[in-house]
């Protein structure tokens, strides 16, 4: 996983709530068995005017030009500003897959689906819940202000907007830790082998019927 | 000890150790696998020179892909294929029991579980598919996990997690006619919001939860993740225990005694604490149908389309103005006068032997009006269809002139070739009427299984409570 480094990126303002993942990431490119390659067909539906299916060459699709991702001004945007209960629906990777590969690496939104939040972290994804009022007042400052960036800083749990003010926000430890030295999960669990086989001993002898 | 909740007892059983910031190592029972989210946690597995910690945990079944017709001839979409095949092999590999798509125990990841009995009271179920939480209706600890998670379960039998708070949703009184377990679920999204359970997990509890079947149960639990909770759950009871009782998975002997004495503890106990709780009147629950593209879009069917002008702020107006223009629907229009062109009775949340029963029943010597194209009918197994065709089922449908198919995912997001055209208008047993869900520019409604064939018959929303 890549490591979670501070940045300077640029905002760009998705205004709708419970974006879903099959909005991210439409059902017919989940047919992939590759983990890579999906962020040509993130929000395909909103984002082309025509029907997107695996294998077409994206670069001669037409644009929707109402989609705000295909705004020039937003060009190479790195913080995907969100409404409430983004990601919600199903529990495919490939929605946080696709972010990354558009070129995101943080969401900001009041609030997410868990499994939707739980997934970006294992992909160098941070989203960051905010309160709706300071996200209601980011959606205005990107709008009134063309090439607008935020500086999100993990390190020191803050984010700072071009007029200096510096937002700070809530991670989880764990979560923070293995993002900013893109460690994943498993090699860090099976450091407590030991404790898996003397749980599962444990919890052998007194449910049997699991494991006949 | 203090009184505890189900989900106190389910969690507890399972930490293999905890960090003084809450993080957990929950030890997972029984990981489901299909074919959409597990190839790229295989490929991981296998990069990592690793092997799966207990196979014997693991059951896979391919469904979001395979075809409802013609399976002679296989999988025509060779990238469906492929995906199909990838799990084959990985199964084959790695020794663990597939069904495969010529097996008459394939069927829903959801509903060839349980069928099997490989779901059990005081389990924890894990599956790279948010409708996992379908499983809590056994007393079982059950939701969604990614790819990463599939791979990371595998790898350790484990995975990481933080305890959920805990939600009662309780339900009391007797269900009116023609109201189910899949109205009950959408009630509850209606009342608190597709958000509404965001960091809880739910217990569906009271005297209409308790009198529902196993079957009723898992719609309910299976829609829990559509009101924001990864996770549902029903106290165990003698209907779950006779329902698991004589399944091929299920314990046998000395071991089932045993078992049972232990699932008969996993219910809430008295003035066990949740941190918040809802409560419903069985008796006002109305069939209900949604107008828009979030489940939360609902309304019962005496109801009509919401003007966004009453909506109670601007974000939600917003969303109600595209959602009307999506869904091609005027405010204020009423319920019962909105047309569909197909009909989708199936589905991991739709698609047991009792809802085929519902919906049969209601098909019974009639007749699929002319307005509706296409209405079909995808069993969730192929022992549920088997069991079906056992009782007359299928002839009930294709005399009424329903399509009678083979068993999968299908239309319910339209992986396979199932899928409406732009435009189309469905009434579907299904569980996410999200924009193009079911085809892009598909336009879904979601019903109880009942209400769908009753749809189906007369071309348009009725209320089946009044016929």
């Amino acid at each position: 996983m890549r490591k979670f480094e501070t940045l300077n990126g640029l905002v760009v303002p998705l205004d709708r709530a419970n974006v879903d993942t099959d909005a991210i990431i439409p059902k017919q490119f989940l047919k992939s068995i590759k983990r890579s390659g999906f962020g040509p067909n993130a929000f395909d539906e909103w984002r082309y005017l025509d029907h997107g299916e695996p294998g077409m060459d994206n670069s001669k699709r037409p644009l929707n030009p109402d989609f705000v991702l295909n705004q020039s001004r937003y060009k190479g945007a790195q913080v995907l500003l969100a409404r409430e209960n983004f990601g919600c629906g199903s529990s495919r990777e490939h929605a946080p897959w696709a972010l990354e590969d558009y070129g995101f690496h943080v969401i900001i939104a009041p609030s997410f689906a868990d499994i939707f939040f739980n997934n970006c972290f294992k992909n160098g994804l941070l989203p960051i819940k905010l309160d709706a009022s300071i996200v209601d007042d980011l959606f205005k400052a990107v709008a009134s202000s063309e090439g607008y960036k935020l500086k999100v800083d993990l390190e020191h749990q803050l984010i700072v907007t071009p007029d200096g003010k510096e937002i700070a926000f809530e991670v989880d430890a764990f979560r923070k830790h293995c993002l900013l030295n893109g460690l994943d999960d498993i090699g860090l669990t099976l450091q407590h082998v030991e404790e898996i086989k003397t749980f599962e001993a444990k919890h052998r002898a007194a449910q049997p019927w699991l494991y006949a | 000890m203090s009184a505890k909740t189900l989900y106190d007892k389910l969690w507890d059983s399972h930490v293999v150790r905890q960090d003084a910031d809450g993080t957990a190592l929950i030890y997972i029972d029984r990981q489901l696998v299909h074919e959409v989210t597990s190839p790229q946690a295989f490929e991981g597995l296998k990069l990592a020179h690793r092997k799966p910690w207990r196979t014997a945990s693991m059951l896979a079944v391919p469904d979001h892909n395979v075809p409802t017709t013609n399976r002679a001839a296989g999988i025509a979409d060779p990238i469906s294929r492929l995906q199909v095949e990838t799990l084959d092999a990985n199964c084959a590999e790695f020794g663990i029991v597939e069904f495969k798509m010529g097996d008459i125990r394939q069927g829903v990841v959801h509903v060839m579980g349980p069928e099997q009995g490989a779901t059990l009271p005081g389990m924890t179920v894990v599956c790279g598919d948010s409708h996992t939480s379908t499983h809590g209706a056994f007393a079982a600890l059950a939701h969604g996990i990614g790819t990463s998670e599939v791979e990371h379960v595998m790898a350790t039998q484990c995975l990481v997690a933080k305890k959920s708070k805990a939600m009662l949703v309780k339900v009391e009184g007797k269900l009116g006619r023609g109201v189910t377990a899949k109205d009950i679920a959408l009630a509850v999204i209606g009342k608190i919001g597709t958000a509404g359970g965001t960091g809880y997990a739910i217990e569906f509890a009271g005297s209409a939860i308790r009198g529902l079947s196993m079957e009723g149960r898992m719609t309910l639990c299976n829609m829990a993740i559509e009101a924001g909770a990864r996770a549902g759950m029903v106290a165990a009871d003698d209907t779950t225990i006779s329902y698991v009782k004589g399944r091929p998975f299920a314990p046998q002997g000395e071991n089932w005694d045993k078992a049972v004495a232990y699932w008969k503890t996993l219910h809430s106990d008295e003035g066990a604490k949740f941190d918040a709780t809802v409560e419903l009147d069985a008796a006002q629950i109305r069939p209900q149908v949604t107008w828009g593209t979030s489940p939360e879009m609902v309304t019962d069917i005496n109801g009509r389309v919401p003007d966004p002008a009453s909506a109670p702020d601007a974000v939600k107006r917003a969303d109600w103005e595209r959602a009307l223009q999506y869904m091609g629907l005027q405010a204020n229009t009423p319920i019962t006068e909105i047309k569909v062109d197909k009909v989708f009775i199936g589905s991991c949340t739709n698609a047991r032997i009792e809802d085929m029963r519902e919906a049969a029943a209601v098909a019974k010597g009639k007749q699929v009006a002319a307005n509706v194209k296409l209405a079909m009918v995808v069993p969730g197994s192929g022992l549920v269809k088997a069991q079906a065709e056992k009782e007359g089922l299928d002839k009930v449908f294709i005399e009424a002139g329903f399509e009678w198919r083979d068993p999968g995912c299908s239309m319910c997001l339209a992986m396979n070739d199932d899928r409406l055209e732009p435009g189309e208008r469905c009434a579907s047993t299904s569980n996410r009427n999200f924009e193009g869900r079911q085809g892009q520019g598909s336009r879904t409604h979601l019903v109880s299984p009942a209400m769908a064939a009753a749809a189906a018959i007369a071309g348009h929303f009725v209320d089946i409570s009044k016929e």
